[in-house]
């Protein structure tokens, strides 16, 4: 009953891991906030990429569950994040993270 | 196979013209052709439903959240810096990732071989994208996620409710971070007199 993949899993392992440290590489490299969202998304992308090729070739459907649930948390964490954006834009009027030393003891 | 290259490539390029435009709508545009290519990657991997998810709830509700922000924040001031590219600074930290995550990368392609699943049984019927029932259509989907997955699926609407909550503390007309009223006043009256100038 086993049909194989077009694609071997490690090719899909190795897209995944590349797609996931452009995301690592964008929240390390980029200030701005709004592109280090995206690049968290990016990383949760990667995840999802793999669950999914991971259920494909195992043939169960359990990823698919787990990529829909971090698909919710993914959207969760966007409205909270762009949230705290607009909040500390409307505190302080610019927004760059190394600017931003409120919580800082 | 040759889905999987070109889907592959034009995710890697999009990824990186995301991270490495300096205006966040040529990165959103980007973000918009990541997210339709990796939809399109879930397709071959017979996962329909999470195809068109993946569609809407990340090209339709949280691309258009995004835009919304960056509408918002970029019209008639600044906010955004400019300035130079920080990465001379975090130049040692950046390669040390990039050995990280190469070694990862060997290490995770060394791990998998590819008779590894040879002798799985699948949970439902394998047939092509479209035909009813059949492995990750929306019939197989639904029908684990309220059977086998009911829990997860109900700390789901958790989360939700967490997070609609945080956003309205966070970012509502009776947001307590704001410094001071009058301030929380002139910033609006600002915004407004900028969405009327028609941003710029």
């Amino acid at each position: 009953m086993m049909s194989p993949m077009a694609v071997p899993i490690a090719d899909y392992v190795g897209l995944s891991a590349v797609i996931f440290f452009i995301g690592v590489a964008g929240v390390i490299v980029r200030r701005n906030p709004l592109i280090m969202l995206m690049s968290i998304e990016l990383m949760f992308n990667a995840a999802n990429l793999l669950f999914i090729a991971f259920s494909r070739a195992w043939l169960h459907n359990a990823g698919h569950i787990f990529a829909f649930l971090v698909i919710t948390v993914a959207a969760a964490e966007a409205a909270i994040g762009l949230a705290i954006v607009v909040t500390v834009f409307r505190t302080s009027r610019h927004v760059d993270v190394d600017d931003i030393a409120l919580m800082k003891g | 196979m040759a889905a999987f290259w070109i889907l592959g490539i034009t995710l890697i390029g999009s990824a990186i013209w995301c991270i490495t435009n300096t205006k966040p709508v040529y990165s959103v545009v980007a973000l918009l052709l990541n997210f339709a290519a990796l939809a399109a990657m879930y397709l071959t991997l017979n996962a329909e439903f999470l195809a068109v998810i993946q569609m809407i709830v990340y090209s339709g509700a949280i691309l258009i959240l995004f835009l919304f922000v960056i509408a918002l924040l970029s019209s008639g001031v600044t906010p955004f810096s400019v300035g130079p590219n920080k990465l001379p600074r975090i130049g040692i930290p950046a390669v040390v990732v990039l050995l990280i995550a190469l070694g990862f990368l060997t290490y995770a392609v060394n791990r998998v071989t590819a008779n590894a699943f040879a002798n799985t049984s699948p949970t439902s019927p394998v047939g092509p994208v479209g035909t009813a029932g059949v492995f990750g259509s929306v019939a197989d989907f639904g029908k684990a996620l309220f059977t086998t997955y009911l829990l997860p699926f109900e700390i789901t609407a958790l989360v939700l409710m967490v997070a609609v909550i945080g956003v309205i503390l966070l970012a509502g007309d009776q947001a307590p971070y704001v410094a001071s009223q009058k301030q929380a006043e002139e910033v609006r009256r600002e915004m407004r007199e900028a969405i009327l100038r028609g941003g710029e």
